[in-house]
């Protein structure tokens, strides 16, 4: 033991000179030292987050609400009303070759004021299920090059041994109601043009892509595509093909870009073709103006004012608990030592 | 190196009497070695007949790594895929590439891919390590025969079976070897075995006497012999086998055997062949496999994973019967899908085929549910954590350069959680050399220097008084006389202090003498001289320097002599000899040669004594005695040893000095320090050579009763002494231990001390480190002494040993002072009954109710096994700590094994999950790393959690939405990027950077470390509000989102909201509110949260933004999305601010509300540092560090105020005199 030491004595210098390599760096970081804002919630700033949350909520609620409110709809629901009374079978109705047309009148209740929207609204209509949103290709869509690229829009990937286009189960199932409007005998014209995305005329459908082959099998789904109008036109199938969210939606149909006046009676031409009558779907004619937020919802105004108003009220509720029974921050009686001494 | 000379040869076994000497006399024979399991031939000096079948033996190169190159892969992917969720990954991306798959196949398989091959890099990491570790073992070099009595460096690894090595001085052995011959004349060695069982003292081993001759490196150029022996096997202590050499066969026993891993000591040199090469010898025969072990909160994490996997199968039931009831009934009408001409998993006419498969399809769909980035997260915050353990500069130590090393990463957080610490003593505690510190000789106590444990005592008191004043102020008693007595008290007590600080002002620059201490003038210089008792000072000094069987060793440069002796404290004492004047300079065969001054003018006489007999010291004697002739001719007995020994044994008028070293041995006691006895005889001729005619009979006796004889004989010698004095040794602590153990039972941990010392030192060091003070009940669990060898003997044993626990545990529950406080102290060979399994319970039940526990003289096995039983009997997490191999078992048992690295013994440290290079560290490691630890991983998997729910649940609820077909509303890069990309690292930086306090804090607030133990922030009401609140946010984000996004437009232009729009609102809003909530979860932001948090988000749009850019062949539905569907549209904005803050309302409201009215101790502590109170308030702040522990029974703090409760008692004591008396 006591040589031990004298052996340690001659050897310090590389000795020392190796520990230092293995003494570990100091800096903030590796000393979990790094400066830090440790903010904590002091019952002031409790109570001003929840006071600047309702004082942030409340106006944009109201505006939400003003903002839907001002919005003008008329919907209008034909589905049955659209079949003549005598019809029994309404499928079968729906798939015969008769005239389909029927005449509805909608009453504008207040001053609607261009563009006014107009949309066709299905319920009951799966465009989200898994099988159908998968239906489809892009790349034939986008690219006359990729025509015979189907293989994932079977069943409706081929027709008398060619590839259809637009192939797949949405295209097929385009919707075909047309509707045209009139007010007082003079025509209202629905400007179908730009109802789509931008995005998706220039690039997910193609200049030189035509309709081919389209809607020529044994059943016929939908709508029929003028076959020399390239798919970056046909703007009703690219709005068909951005699947709705949810069963019920409505798709643009078109705008009318002219004011309608409070009292106006419009009359409406309107094709009944599509079947919705096999799955019970009902089918909707929607006019609408929108406000900056979008079109008629009050959801949004609603829930942003109770959110609101909840905040308004635990503010008040802390601030009456503060007063009624107050700790001051960093009281030290309160620490569990103090408050049950010895029963640790 | 510079070590001194070539000492003189020297025949060390004549130093001996009966311990290590063999009658030569008697000739054994060989062993008969027959039958299975010795079948080990090894040709000596013919390494090379080793290289082949069937003489090939394993090589000694050693591997402790769980992989090669080529079995990494497949058994690191095996490990890897043994866990549940990952297997569940698996055949989720197997699936993937199968039209069932919800997903593409890229989404499913990324993360798998990613999440596996990090682990698995860790892994390999780790293994990369292990290896460089072993390399370095099998690169140490040693000396091996080459050839033609030639030695020359080879390394570890290419020494093979037979092959003649030469080991020096303070090497370690590479095998298990023969001896054959050392640097003694007759063949002995010594040998530190600390690595094998951690006992201290050095063992001899002697060579065969036929191989004596074999001593210098040209004998072995013709040297051969066979060795047969037994197969190799993990018992350390026995060995059979013989020797064939020159034609005669020699049996072999343990005492030949030098083990690997065991180190030579004292000896020059050793010649020895190598039996066990490699894994073969018994060192690594032994090791087991370090278990894997898992922390507590990650076996509850699998509870949890588990009840998700039930959710997830539920739901996915669910939605499979809502998916048959749809497909049936509905399907068939919905001609837009085509229902005459459907895949199978569609088909409304094979409704039993779509619903099994459409379950597969949820089963993978709602996988988000089970976070599969959540090991890996763990793994990789577990490694930064680990970084941060061997950062940490406070746990470095300077004095052997080694940092605190986190050995493997999966522990961190049980850190947090421990309740027992197990703690070896030698290396551990102490550090195993001890410092002559006081002595009391003739009735006077010498020595002025305080020992460690008084001088932290003092300080403790010194910083508690204030405040025990104020506490004192409020007896009812007449104020100003109170004031005065107590000031009275007070000022001895000070007085005292002051002594204590000013000692240790000097203290420093004389601490340049290794094992000496002591300081007092009256001794130094030889000023001793004028002292009263100068005869038996001189007496004192001569049996310090006399009885020992150290051997001097010169060293040249200084012209000092160390001492190489067998133990510490003989080594402390020569050294003491040598400062008192009397050095300790030559032993020769029948002589020891001691220089003797007695003036100051260095004056040296040389005096002789002639040694004519040695009397061993034994664990059993508990005392040695030399037996010298000195110059004048008259001849002493000179012994010393333990206290109650020598004071059975002394003469009628040796007991002149009892009383009054009686005492000084009681405050040295108290003070921490072993004491032993010293006294001599003096003798006359007749009587001693009557006597040493007996003592040769009895020592050349042949048989079974040699020993007990030899030992009768002493005896009868070892008696009629006169005491001199005793010594008080200080076995010096690891600096900061009683200040660690302090502050850890203030932090409410136990502790038990396991050793392999006798029981007085172990209670020594009980003293040492304030686990035993005085006035503490000790319990002492013995083994009754029982001759007969009766097989009803151990049944009569047992009952006795219950008796005493049943008594014991009975006098702790009558106890009524709550002040009192027990210490149970048992003995290895008690242990073994008290360990078994009909008994173990009551032993637990009863040393659970005593502040500290303390056994002594336990076997490695029994440590181990003494570990399991507080780790299962209380279900509490455990810690071991140690350093040498006899900790291994107790290290692997524990929830964590701690090692102390630094010291050169490997194993413990091979061992342990932590290794830190001191005891002190431990504090460190466990109250502030184990405490963020502990808390960054709970509050991160409850997190993660919450987040998974939040996020796969909505998919559940859309599905409803879809006629459950299996379609997901988001993209699939939103949901390969959620886990893996979007929300990580917030996580991540919450599990490695969150600090609730601050380090200094975690200390001054020990109690705060009970969060752990109490499993505050992990308990299953935690985990459920998380989940509870995952749920709620994936409630409000789809059913706001969705009702919000119904069927109106959703921007000024008229658009309607599809799929995509509605998918990419409700991901923002997640994106959100996951991240919104990370941030309202931490308390502690450095600029790395900050960036990881709010850049998260801004990864988002930035991704959406760049995504949308590419060419819609690869961004589908998502193309432009941003840019020109929602940034333009307010409601897309205003919609995101609505439901993040409505997800984050209610657990804000929490936070706020538990702050507010029902405080944790961290949050006031935040609130104090806040308003920096601390530093305003500093008497407050002071008191409520001393108020913020565990109520402990141990500790210096525990033993300073009780020493305060006995003067308030004495104090007391004395009012009522005082005020009775004027009555």
């Amino acid at each position: 033991m006591a040589s031990s030491s004298a052996a340690g004595a001659g050897s310090t210098d590389p000795a020392a000179a190796r520990r230092n390599t293995k003494r570990p760096k100091y800096s903030k970081f590796t000393q979990q030292e790094l400066p830090a804002c440790k903010p904590i919630l002091t019952p002031r700033a409790v109570i001003s987050a929840f006071l600047l949350v309702s004082i942030v909520f409340v106006p944009i609620g109201v505006a939400s609400l003003i903002a839907s409110r001002k919005v003008v709809e008329i919907v209008f629901r034909y589905e049955s009303t659209c079949i003549p009374n005598n019809v029994t079978d309404k499928v079968a109705y729906i798939q015969s070759s008769a005239d389909k047309t029927c005449n509805i009148t909608l009453h504008v209740n207040k001053h609607m004021k261009s563009p006014i929207h107009v949309y066709y609204q299905l319920d009951n209509f799966y465009q989200n299920h898994r099988r159908y949103v998968k239906s489809r290709s892009d790349e034939q869509l986008r690219d006359r090059s990729e025509e015979n690229s189907t293989s994932t829009c079977k069943p409706e990937d081929t027709a008398n041994g060619k590839a259809i286009v637009p192939c797949g189960l949405i295209a097929w199932s385009l919707f075909n109601d047309t509707y045209s409007f009139s007010r007082v005998n003079q025509s209202l014209k629905v400007n179908k043009e730009g109802i789509s995305w931008k995005s998706d005329r220039e690039h997910k459908f193609g200049k030189d892509v035509f309709p081919r082959n389209f809607q020529s099998s044994a059943i016929k789904g939908g709508a029929s595509l003028n076959e020399s109008i390239p798919l970056s036109k046909q703007e009703d199938l690219i709005v068909w093909m951005r699947t709705a969210a949810l069963p019920t939606f409505r798709k643009l149909y078109g705008r009318i870009e002219e004011d309608l006046n409070e009292g106006d009676s419009i009359n409406v031409i309107l094709k009944n073709n599509y079947n919705t009558y096999s799955f019970n779907g009902k089918k909707k004619l929607v006019l609408s103006t929108t406000s900056w937020l979008g079109g008629k919802n009050d959801f949004l105004g609603i829930a942003y004012l109770t959110v609101g108003g909840l905040c308004f009220f635990l503010a008040l509720s802390f601030t009456i608990v503060y007063f009624v029974k107050p700790r001051q921050l960093g009281d030290p009686s309160y620490l569990s030592w103090n408050m049950n001494p010895g029963g640790h | 190196m510079t070590r001194g000379r070539i000492r003189a040869r020297l025949r060390r076994s004549h130093l001996y009497t009966f311990s290590c000497l063999k009658p030569s006399t008697v000739e054994e024979a060989p062993h008969p070695l027959q039958g299975p399991g010795f079948s080990r031939t090894v040709y000596c000096n013919q390494p090379l007949l080793h290289e082949k079948k069937p003489l090939y033996y394993c090589r000694n190169d050693i591997s402790t790594t769980k992989y090669n190159v080529l079995t990494f892969f497949p058994k690191a992917l095996f490990e890897q895929f043994r866990r549940v969720a990952n297997i569940y990954f698996l055949l989720a991306a197997c699936l993937s590439a199968s039209p069932i798959s919800p997903f593409s196949p890229l989404s499913m398989i990324a993360p798998l891919a990613f999440v596996v091959g990090l682990s698995m890099a860790k892994e390999a990491l780790e293994d990369s390590r292990r290896f460089v570790q072993d390399v370095k073992v099998n690169r140490r070099k040693v000396n091996r025969h080459k050839s033609d009595g030639a030695f020359g460096p080879r390394s570890w690894q290419s020494i093979m079976v037979g092959d003649v090595l030469k080991v020096k001085k303070d090497q370690f052995f590479p095998a298990d070897l023969l001896l054959l011959s050392s640097s003694y004349e007759d063949g002995i060695c010594y040998v530190e075995t600390m690595n094998l069982d951690g006992e201290t003292n050095l063992k001899v081993k002697r060579s065969l006497e036929a191989t004596l001759n074999l001593d210098n490196d040209e004998v072995f150029k013709d040297f051969a012999g066979t060795i047969r022996c037994e197969d190799p096997n993990p018992n350390l202590y026995t060995f059979v086998g013989n020797l064939e050499y020159e034609r005669q066969i020699y049996p072999l026993d343990p005492s030949q055997i030098l083990l690997r891993d065991s180190k030579l000591r004292n000896t020059e040199y050793i010649y020895g062949v190598a039996i066990f090469t490699g894994h073969d010898s018994k060192v690594m025969q032994n090791s087991t496999k370090s278990p894997s072990k898992r922390s507590t909160i990650e076996k509850k994490m699998d509870y949890i994973i588990y009840t998700l996997f039930t959710v997830l199968i539920l739901i996915s039931v669910i939605s499979s019967i809502g998916f048959v009831i749809k497909t049936k009934y509905q399907t068939p009408t919905w001609w837009y899908l085509r229902p005459d001409n459907i895949e199978y998993q569609y088909d409304p006419k094979k409704v039993g085929v779509a619903g099994m498969s459409h379950l597969v399809t949820a089963l993978i769909l709602y996988g988000y549910l089970i976070p599969i980035s959540l090991y890996v997260s763990i793994e990789v915050v577990k490694v930064l954590q680990a970084t941060f353990i061997n950062q940490d500069i406070q746990m470095y130590d300077e004095e052997t350069g080694t940092p605190a090393d986190a050995r493997t990463s999966n522990l961190n957080e049980e850190l947090g959680q421990v309740d027992t610490i197990l703690s070896d003593k030698t290396g551990t505690l102490t550090c195993n050399q001890m410092d002559f510190l006081k002595c009391s000789i003739a009735g006077t106590a010498y020595g002025v220097r305080s020992s460690e444990v008084e001088l932290a005592a003092a300080k403790q008191m010194a910083s508690d008084l204030e405040d025990q004043d104020s506490d004192l102020s409020n007896f009812p008693l007449p104020k100003a006389k109170m004031q005065v007595s107590w000031d009275n008290v007070k000022k001895d007590e000070e007085i005292g202090l002051d002594a204590v600080v000013t000692s240790k002002g000097d203290d420093d620059q004389k601490r340049a003498i290794k094992g000496f201490g002591f300081e007092d003038d009256r001794l130094m210089n030889c000023n001793w001289l004028k002292e009263p008792n100068a005869d038996d000072l001189l007496m004192f000094f001569r049996i310090l320097a006399v009885c020992h069987t150290a051997i001097p060793e010169l060293n040249e440069e200084t012209g000092v002599f160390t001492y190489e002796a067998e133990s510490p404290d003989e080594g402390a004492f020569l050294v003491a000899a040598r400062e008192f004047g009397f050095e300790f300079c030559r032993r020769t065969q029948s002589s020891i040669f001691i220089h003797e001054r007695f003036s100051a003018s260095r004056q040296v006489v040389e005096r002789e004594y002639k040694l004519l007999n040695l009397l061993d010291f034994t664990s059993k004697r508990k005392r040695m005695s030399v037996i010298v002739r000195d110059e004048e001719g008259s001849i002493f007995l000179m012994c010393k040893g333990a206290d109650s020994i020598i004071f059975d044994r002394m003469s009628k008028n040796g007991k002149m000095y009892l009383e009054a070293t009686t005492k000084h041995l009681n405050e040295y006691g108290e003070a921490g320090l072993r004491t032993l006895a010293l006294a001599y005889r003096k003798l006359d001729e007749q009587e001693y050579s009557a006597w040493n005619n007996e003592f040769h009979k009895a020592k050349s006796a042949v048989g079974a009763d040699r020993d007990s004889m030899l030992e009768r004989v002493s005896d009868m010698m070892e008696r009629e002494l006169i005491l001199v004095g005793a010594t008080a040794v200080e076995d010096k602590l690891q600096k900061g231990v009683p200040q660690c153990i302090d502050n850890l039972a203030q932090a409410g941990l136990k502790i038990w001390v396991l050793t392999g010392d006798k029981m007085e030192t172990a209670i020594n060091i009980g003293f040492a480190c304030s686990l035993l003070r005085q006035g503490m009940k000790q319990i002492c669990i013995t083994t009754p002494v029982s001759d007969s060898v009766a097989s009803d003997v151990k049944q009569a044993i047992k009952d006795n040993i219950s008796n005493q626990l049943t008594n014991a545990s009975q006098m702790i529950k009558l106890e009524k002072d709550p002040h009192a406080a027990f210490a149970l102290i048992i003995d290895g060979k008690t242990l073994t009954y008290t360990l078994e399994d009909d008994m173990k319970h009551q032993f637990l039940a009863l040393a659970v109710d005593c502040a500290s526990v303390i056994c002594c003289r336990v076997s490695p096995k029994q440590k181990a096994l003494v570990t399991r039983l507080v780790k299962q009997g209380t279900g509490k997490t455990t810690l071991a700590i140690g350093d040498g191999a006899n900790d291994v078992g107790m290290i692997q048992e524990a929830d964590i094994g701690v090692g102390i690295s630094g010291v050169e013994g490997m194993q413990a440290v091979m061992a342990s999950d932590f290794a830190v290079a001191q005891f002190r560290f431990l504090e460190r490691l466990l109250v502030v790393h184990g405490h963020w630890c502990y808390k960054r991983i709970a509050q991160m998997i409850c997190y993660f959690f919450y987040k998974n729910i939040a996020f796969g649940l909505t998919i559940f609820y859309f599905e409803a939405f879809t006629g459950f077909s299996g379609q997901s509303v988001y993209d699939d890069w939103y949901m390969i990027l959620f886990n893996v990309v979007l929300t990580s690292l917030p996580v991540i930086s919450l599990g490695v950077f969150e600090q609730d306090v601050p380090s200094e804090v975690c200390l001054q607030f020990p109690a705060l470390y009970q969060q752990g133990p109490k499993n505050l922030f992990f308990d299953w009401y935690r985990i459920l509000g998380w989940m509870g609140n995952g749920l709620y946010s994936s409630l409000i984000i789809f059913f706001l989102i969705v009702t919000i996004f119904y069927d109106q437009a959703f921007r000024a232009d008229g658009q309607i909201a599809d799929m995509a729009v509605v998918g990419t609102t409700m991901f923002t809003c997640i994106v959100w509110a996951v991240n919104c909530q990370i941030a309202l979860t931490m308390s502690h932001f450095t600029w790395i949260q900050h960036l990881f948090v709010w850049g998260s988000i801004a990864t988002w749009y930035i991704f959406l933004l760049l995504y949308g850019m590419l060419s819609p062949e690869y961004s589908k539905s998502a193309y432009q999305i941003l840019a020109e569907a929602l940034s333009p549209a307010p409601i897309y904005w205003i919609t995101t601010l609505l439901v993040s803050v409505t997800c984050n309302l209610p657990y804000f409201v929490h936070i706020s509300y538990q702050r507010c009215f029902y405080p944790m101790d961290h949050h006031i502590i935040q609130e104090i540092k806040y308003y920096k109170k601390d530093i305003e308030d500093q008497h407050m702040w002071t008191r409520e560090r001393s108020k913020a522990r565990q109520e402990t029974k141990i500790g210096f703090t525990a033993r300073v105020e009780a020493k305060i409760r006995q003067l308030k008692g004495r104090l007391q004591k004395k009012q009522t005199m005082t005020i009775s008396a004027p009555s």
